[in-house]
């Protein structure tokens, strides 16, 4: 028999246009009490075996903690069906109940009472509680002394420590310090040990890597991916690094406009200080620092942006995958010894990586005429996070044509959660030695 | 009636809502549990003092008269006026955990109830103090009243507080609706006065009887009659079938409409 059973499960929300719960409102708007009907979940069934753990993912508003919601008999379908087979408890509201003057051991029962232990069952249960939530010397302080790590402590305590046969977790592990953060999830895997089902909503994919043996994504209120978290889990990043193309292109813009804006009140405010100070100034050569371009304007820089495999231009790439850069230039006057360069900086001003022709030992060259130059980096590994791209057009020894600093900004998306600035390649091989 | 069997498992719930209702209501004032005496004795010094001095009535001990008519109606006013609210203030614990929403209404309506009882305490005091002859036969009715009272005001709760969640002004309407409804029952004056053809609608205010049986038992000291016991019981059943029908049949969106 399973644990839980889930056919065909729909759920609509009315979304009132003007809300008249009152009495006037429902007077004056007693025919137009207009309302949309909002479908969260359309047709979901899964069934979870019992002891399984699974993690429902899928991005915001996407219908899962409606789903968990309904698990936990919060809310009801309006159409199919659930069946739970064993005592239900849910870990989405810590510390229910709990009354600030009352002191910690006294809303352990308030709290557990709550989750529909017996008394009986709560004193047998009160020294593991205490113990756990490491709150001894406290216990009896009134809960509104209690700093909001130790408040979160005791709640979870209590929830962890109400054995159930399914246990219900909605994106509560981040309490507590690190160290109280290990200890909750070593007791979940304890508790899964033991044969308890858990269905565990959250948006930290490792999180739902290290307890769950299956992961459901939900999308549109529908099961779009059923399987081995991994595989889900490498699907649903895909799927979101789209759709995070889509957003930082959208968040580009907007800073690309601003910044332009800011650009020209600089100008308008140099140039009246120019006029002000009448002071000589050479033309096209800022300085260094603030400012986002320099050189001597032999060549300029035109367009710059970076593509994938399939040469579609992107700003978020998956570590590994191939990248070109493709810079655009147009020569003014010609360029001799020119060098080609780029580098490439984390937002926090890291450098990662740069270099040039010149380093490259490529046989000195000169330009005369407009171009494209292309950089195809073969797999770009850096970790997650957020870059910048300079390019550069130099001369001689550093002098610099046409100097781009922060051309383009893109994303780094990763399936793993490893740490530094770049992926190495590597592979982990061992073997054990034999009794010789 | 599954319910309850489930609100039995649930029992501790109710047992601890009720135990911090009461502990927390005077938390932080300087007399804390003592007010819970305080509140009925200085209620009572207040109306001995205007109906002694300003008020002179012609019912003999009419300070008694009133005040043991008017410890159960405040019971009954509290339960339902702040009952309303017992789901709806709750939002948090019912958009985010499951329990058997019942819990809510009734731990409220206890809360009241427990109150009322300590409340009688000074009651008693008063009528032994004042050496009012009490029926020791007389007084064995008085816990029948209290549970018949207790129930009726458990049916009207539940059907209030879930319309409530609904209908949100049910709250405010409420608190001038139990100002009316006091008037229409023997609180303040007795029953005799009522003209006779009138007497038959007056005694379909559930209330009505119970109020004669409360002022029977400890005004007059003598037994309730058996019809109006009869007729209480009547109708607070009633209204607590109707009270966790219509919360059965409404619980189930409370979640979605707050």
């Amino acid at each position: 028999m399973s644990a839980i059973k889930v056919s065909n499960v729909k759920k609509q929300f009315r979304v009132y246009l003007d809300k008249g719960s009152s009495l006037k409102e429902r007077f004056l708007s007693f025919k137009r009490n207009k309302y949309e009907v909002r479908t969260v979940l359309n047709g979901v069934s899964f069934e979870v075996g019992r002891g399984e753990a699974v993690g429902l993912i899928g991005h915001n508003g996407c219908g899962k903690s409606t789903l968990l919601k309904l698990l936990t008999r919060i809310m009801y379908p309006n159409e199919g069906n659930i069946e739970m087979n064993g005592r239900v408890s849910s870990l989405i509201e810590l510390g229910a109940g709990f009354h600030p003057d009352m002191s910690g051991r006294e809303n352990i029962y308030i709290n557990a009472a709550i989750f529909g232990l017996t008394k009986r069952e709560i004193d047998a249960r009160l020294e593991d509680i205490i113990a756990f939530s490491e709150l001894e010397e406290f216990i009896d302080n009134p809960v509104r002394t209690y700093s909001s790590g130790m408040y979160m402590r005791l709640a979870f305590s209590v929830a962890i420590n109400v054995d159930a046969d399914i246990l219900l977790i909605d994106e509560i592990l981040a309490v507590g310090d690190a160290n109280f953060q290990m200890k909750c999830f070593n007791r979940l895997r304890e508790i899964k040990q033991q044969g308890v089902t858990i269905v565990l909503v959250s948006h930290a994919l490792s999180q739902i890597e290290q307890i769950c043996d299956r992961t459901i994504w939900i999308q549109d209120g529908l099961i779009r991916m059923d399987g081995k978290p991994r595989d889900v889990h490498m699907a649903y990043s895909d799927f979101m690094g789209e759709k995070r193309q889509v957003a930082a292109l959208k968040e580009q813009e907007r800073k690309k406009k601003e910044e332009e804006r800011k650009r020209r009140e600089e100008e308008k405010k140099r140039k009246e200080e120019e006029k002000r100070k009448e002071a000589e100034r050479n033309p096209g050569l800022g300085l260094p620092g603030k400012v986002k371009r320099w050189g001597n304007g032999l060549a300029k820089i035109g367009d710059v942006c970076m593509k994938n495999a399939a040469g579609e231009e992107r700003i978020v790439f998956t570590t590994g995958e191939p990248v070109t850069i493709e810079m655009h230039y147009q020569v003014q006057q010609p360029v001799e010894d020119a060098v080609f360069g780029f580098g490439i900086f984390r937002v926090d001003g890291v450098q990662c990586y740069g270099s040039n022709t010149r380093i490259d030992h490529y046989e000195p060259f000169g330009l005369e005429k407009d171009g494209v130059l292309r950089i195809p980096l073969e797999s770009l590994n850096l970790i997650p996070g957020a870059y910048m791209l300079d390019v550069t057009i130099e001369q001689n020894v550093e002098v610099p044509v046409d100097y781009y600093r922060d051309a383009v900004r893109f994303e780094m998306r990763s399936p793993y959660s490893d740490v530094g600035v770049s992926r190495l390649q590597h592979t982990f091989v061992w073997e054990e030695k034999g009794n010789e | 009636m599954n319910i309850f069997r489930e609100l039995y498992n649930y029992r501790q719930m109710i047992f601890s809502l009720v135990k911090r209702d009461l502990r927390g209501r005077y938390k932080g004032s300087v007399f804390g549990f003592l007010w819970t005496f305080l509140n009925p004795l200085l209620q009572l010094v207040v109306y001995t003092f205007v109906f002694s001095f300003l008020l002179k009535s012609e019912v003999e001990n009419y300070y008694l008269f009133l005040f043991v008519a008017l410890i159960p109606w405040l019971f009954f006013s509290t339960a339902i006026t702040g009952g309303s609210g017992s789901v709806l203030h709750q939002a948090g614990m019912v958009t985010k955990i499951y329990f058997p929403r019942e819990v809510l209404p009734i731990s409220h309506v206890t809360s009241a109830f427990i109150n009322m009882l300590y409340s009688f305490i000074v009651v008693f005091a008063v009528i032994i103090i004042a050496r009012v002859p009490v029926s020791p036969v007389a007084l064995l009715y008085l816990p029948v009243v209290m549970i018949v009272e207790y129930f009726l005001a458990l049916g009207i709760t539940m059907l209030v507080s879930a319309i409530t969640v609904y209908f949100r002004d049910l709250e405010f309407i409420l608190s001038i609706f139990m100002m009316a409804w006091q008037y229409l029952t023997p609180v303040m004056y007795s029953v005799d006065i009522v003209p006779e053809h009138l007497m038959r609608l007056f005694m379909l205010n559930p209330m009505t009887p119970i109020t004669i049986a409360y002022r029977d038992i400890l005004y007059y000291a003598k037994a309730p009659d058996l019809s109006t016991l009869l007729l209480a019981i009547g109708m607070s059943a009633a209204f607590m079938l109707i009270g966790f029908w219509a919360f059965g049949r409404l619980k189930k969106r409370f979640a979605e409409e707050m």
